[in-house]
């Protein structure tokens, strides 16, 4: 049924939250079989192993890094927030609070991380 | 400054739409401009309301794809230039134009054990509430909705999985789990822990995007996926 009422805007915060994590779950999903592929190279076939990893060297692929980081990050705190969201009985006010609070002390560490390397 | 005449398309069938040209006023209603159709354009349109006031919960409809009370939505705030969009509203079986068959709506909050489980009869002296205890706090945040089925229109669950209890009637169970007066808390568990009951939820939020009386239907169902949690570790034991 093609029909208009079938057709809701669906543009809030909430399902915005609930469709990102969604995604980024099917996303990794795909990625992790190559991840593993890969990795089992090192043992299987070394020397192609170092050739994949010279490709790692270049631009793109160091793009779709920050695409995977990206995509753990959302996923991780896509899933922290629905345990929050379903388990802790707290109003939207104190979740606010501790999203930020969350959110700001990663944003810490990050920064100590990246000092450390 | 408003403009004379407003494009109102109705849908009124599955592929079927009709545009009419309303007069516009000051603080017009989508459910006004519904009923100017009706009185001057077409008697045939049927749609459904009651107290135009935000009580009944009858005159839900789509308007521009978003579940909405028609009687309490300026048009104003919902006009894309001059044009709206009403159709009859989503995930229940239309019956004519703008009506709605309800009867799958009310059908899941029985479902849902969403009914008064007493224990005294009208004999025995009203029992006592205390308005300060969390639990009843809890109850009190849900006990205003006015039935409109806007909330089970926005679900996206209730579309994919027609079974499913939705958000209305599991709020609804939720509060009784939480009033005092009701005593059939496991009844309750069981029937909104079964397939097609509040484990479903996806958490997106529509219902309490789109509640009308600004109620909380997914954080209601949050509280159920608690407690069945925990009274299936209690039974585990
Ligand atoms: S939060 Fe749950 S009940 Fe509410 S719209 Fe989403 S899936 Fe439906
Ligand atoms: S919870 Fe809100 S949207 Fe849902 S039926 Fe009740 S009043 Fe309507
Ligand atoms: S007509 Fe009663 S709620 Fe709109």
């Amino acid at each position: 049924m093609k029909t208009a009422r079938n057709i809701i805007s669906r543009a809030h915060p909430l399902w915005n939250a609930y469709i990102l994590h969604r995604l980024s779950g099917l996303g990794l999903a795909l990625f992790l079989p190559v991840h593993f592929w890969v990795l089992a190279m090192a043992v299987t076939a070394p020397a192609q192993l170092d050739g994949f990893l010279h490709l790692t060297e270049t631009p793109v692929v160091k793009l779709a890094e920050v695409g995977l980081v990206f995509l753990l990050a959302v996923h991780m705190f896509g899933g922290l927030r629905l345990m929050a969201l379903e388990w802790l009985p707290w109003s939207p006010s104190q979740k606010t609070m501790a999203a930020l609070a969350t959110a700001l002390s990663f944003f810490v560490a990050a920064l100590f991380f990246l000092k450390a390397i | 400054m408003a403009a004379d005449l407003l494009d109102i398309k109705i849908q009124r069938g599955p592929d079927k739409y009709e545009t009419f040209q309303v007069p516009s006023h000051a603080s017009q209603t989508v459910l006004d401009v519904v009923s100017w159709v009706q009185q001057n354009a077409d008697p045939t349109l049927s749609y459904r309301f009651a107290c135009r006031v935000g009580m009944c919960g009858s005159c839900a409809m789509m308007v521009n794809g978003v579940p909405r009370w028609t009687c309490r939505t300026h048009i104003s705030k919902v006009s894309k230039g001059n044009a709206v969009t009403i159709g009859p509203l989503r995930n229940l079986p239309v019956i004519k134009d703008l009506v709605v068959d309800m009867d799958p709506f009310f059908d899941k909050w029985i479902a849902a054990e969403g009914v008064h489980h007493g224990s005294r009869t009208r004999d025995d002296p009203i029992a006592p509430v205390d308005t300060s205890t969390p639990a009843r706090v809890t109850a009190n945040a849900g006990i205003e909705c006015i039935n409109c089925a806007v909330c089970f229109a926005a679900c996206d669950t209730v579309t994919g999985s027609a079974d499913y209890l939705g958000p209305a009637a599991l709020q609804r169970a939720w509060t009784l789990l939480n009033d005092t007066k009701d005593t059939a808390a496991a009844t309750i568990l069981d029937a909104v822990s079964d397939r097609n009951g509040c484990h479903n939820c996806h958490a997106m939020g529509s219902c309490t995007a789109y509640c009308p009386n600004e109620l909380d239907p997914m954080s209601a169902i949050a509280g159920l996926k608690r407690e069945t949690a925990k009274s299936l570790l209690r039974r585990r034991r």
